[in-house]
């Protein structure tokens, strides 16, 4: 999406997934790491979520999945998983590799 | 008889008949289908696209269950105190993207947002970078433009192919791009190296081809070096407009000749190079409605879709892909731009 400030609120609630408010960022994360296509994303970031594709979308539903599984939400809670610690957690539950995980561990000597 | 309410491309606000408002959605996929040689809508897809702009409605959003991936350009330097007189570090901004406005993968990039400006401050650009990898969770790209046009003088080291074409002088004109191709690549796969190294999730091309079809072409070559480089890289190539523009004229890649393509040629030549994501960018026409420009976007993307191995995420910014040329795009037109959009081409994106 392009330029203008503003803009984004618009479409993001007539087409968005909602990133991190739900599981946008995990559909995404399948495009981008495996090239998936939306459909394929979807049915796979719900299989490993234990719920249905109408879920991924659903802030109150994902919202809870999310704090449970300790990957990351939009309003973390004490001793929660944040930022890259949220994404270690990510690259494990959905089999994939993230790039700046992988530099944090070799970082680290995990 | 009854009006509906309409935007121009250039967001003001009219009205239209029933039959004024079915005569632009069938102007504008006949539009399309006419310059790419593509199929128009169907009458079906016609027919959703009137229910779509005679709804009452200010605002329309997909069903349940449609909703797509939002990745962005230049998402981390809105803000900028000259811009929105909102002074939030870019490393803030990417946050806000991810925590208020939804972003499914966050930008972040210099303000010039061109690769060569990036080369000489790089090491810069990679600590603000590796910082801002560290408390974000969505994927980030790290986005610029191929910007052709910057390698030339004074300013660049080559002849101006703008000031050799109205002297007649072509062959020049064509040296002087193909030196600015092999400046550009060595710049793209040299930041966008680095960036990697750096722990990015992939590269965002924007903007390519804005200089015409040498600009598209040293990027395809960036692409497929990188791709090479390190297999897992992602890279985005979104457009800067619905056709490339033949600056040179004669430059092909993997033997098609770039000049000419339309988003469903342009997507096959960046899926070939490597690509993971390819952006289609459908000019907007300001004296024309709304409706007759979504029906137009939407046409061109469509087969983009269908013929795609890698997913599609077009460029719905302001003046773009049937957002009205604007400021502050309407809510009104974005979200519907943004439905028919969707809903029609089933796109992986935007």
């Amino acid at each position: 999406m392009g330029d203008p400030v503003g803009m984004e609120v618009a479409h993001v609630s007539a087409s968005g997934m909602g990133g991190i408010r739900t599981a946008g960022d995990l559909v995404a994360r399948m495009q981008i790491s495996r090239g998936m296509k939306i459909k394929e994303a979807k049915e796979y970031v719900a299989g490993k979520l234990k719920v249905s594709v109408l879920e991924l979308s659903d802030p109150v539903v994902m919202g809870e999945i999310r704090q449970d599984l300790n990957i990351g939400t939009m309003s973390p809670f004490v001793g929660g998983a944040k930022g890259i610690e949220a994404k270690l957690r990510i690259a494990e539950l959905l089999g994939i590799e993230i790039n700046c995980v992988n530099k944090f561990k070799d970082k680290m000597k995990w | 008889m009854e009006k509906f309410h309409m935007r121009m491309g250039d967001g003001s606000a009219t009205e239209v008949s029933e039959s004024e408002l079915k005569r632009d959605l069938e102007d504008g996929t006949k539009d399309a289908a006419e310059r790419a040689k593509i199929p128009p809508l169907s009458q079906n897809e016609l027919a959703y696209l009137f229910d779509v702009f005679s709804s009452p409605a200010r605002f329309v959003g997909v069903d349940r269950g449609n909703e797509v991936i939002f990745s962005y350009d230049n998402g981390a330097g809105k803000s900028k105190e000259d811009i929105t007189e909102i002074p939030l570090h870019r490393v803030q901004e990417a946050q806000v993207y991810e925590k208020f406005l939804g972003a499914d993968i966050a930008d972040f990039g210099h303000i010039d947002y061109s690769f060569k400006p990036v080369k000489s401050i790089v090491t810069f650009e990679q600590q603000a970078l590796e910082y801002a990898l560290l408390v974000t969770t969505v994927p980030m790209f790290y986005g610029s433009q191929p910007n052709l046009g910057s390698y030339t003088q004074p300013d660049g080291p080559c002849p101006n192919p703008m000031e050799l074409l109205p002297q007649g002088k072509i062959a020049e004109a064509r040296a002087a791009q193909e030196e600015m191709m092999k400046h550009a690549v060595k710049d793209m796969v040299y930041v966008g190296s680095a960036m990697y190294e750096s722990g990015v999730d992939g590269i965002n091309f924007d903007t390519t081809g804005a200089a015409g079809d040498a600009d598209f072409l040293a990027t395809l070559r960036a692409v497929e070096i990188l791709r090479k480089k390190y297999p897992q890289i992602a890279m985005m190539v979104g457009m800067a407009g619905e056709f490339i523009l033949g600056m040179h004229g004669e430059l092909t890649y993997d033997g098609v000749r770039v000049a000419g393509l339309y988003p469903h040629k342009q997507l096959e030549l960046v899926e070939k190079a490597g690509a993971t994501i390819f952006g289609p960018a459908i000019n907007i026409n300001t004296d024309k409605s709304g409706a007759w420009n979504v029906a137009r976007a939407v046409t061109f993307v469509k087969p983009c879709v269908e013929n795609s191995n890698i997913p599609v995420h077009a460029n719905m910014g302001m003046g773009l892909s049937g957002i009205p040329m604007a400021d502050c795009p309407p809510v009104d037109a974005v979200s519907r731009a943004s439905k028919a959009m969707v809903e029609i081409t089933r796109l992986d994106g935007l």
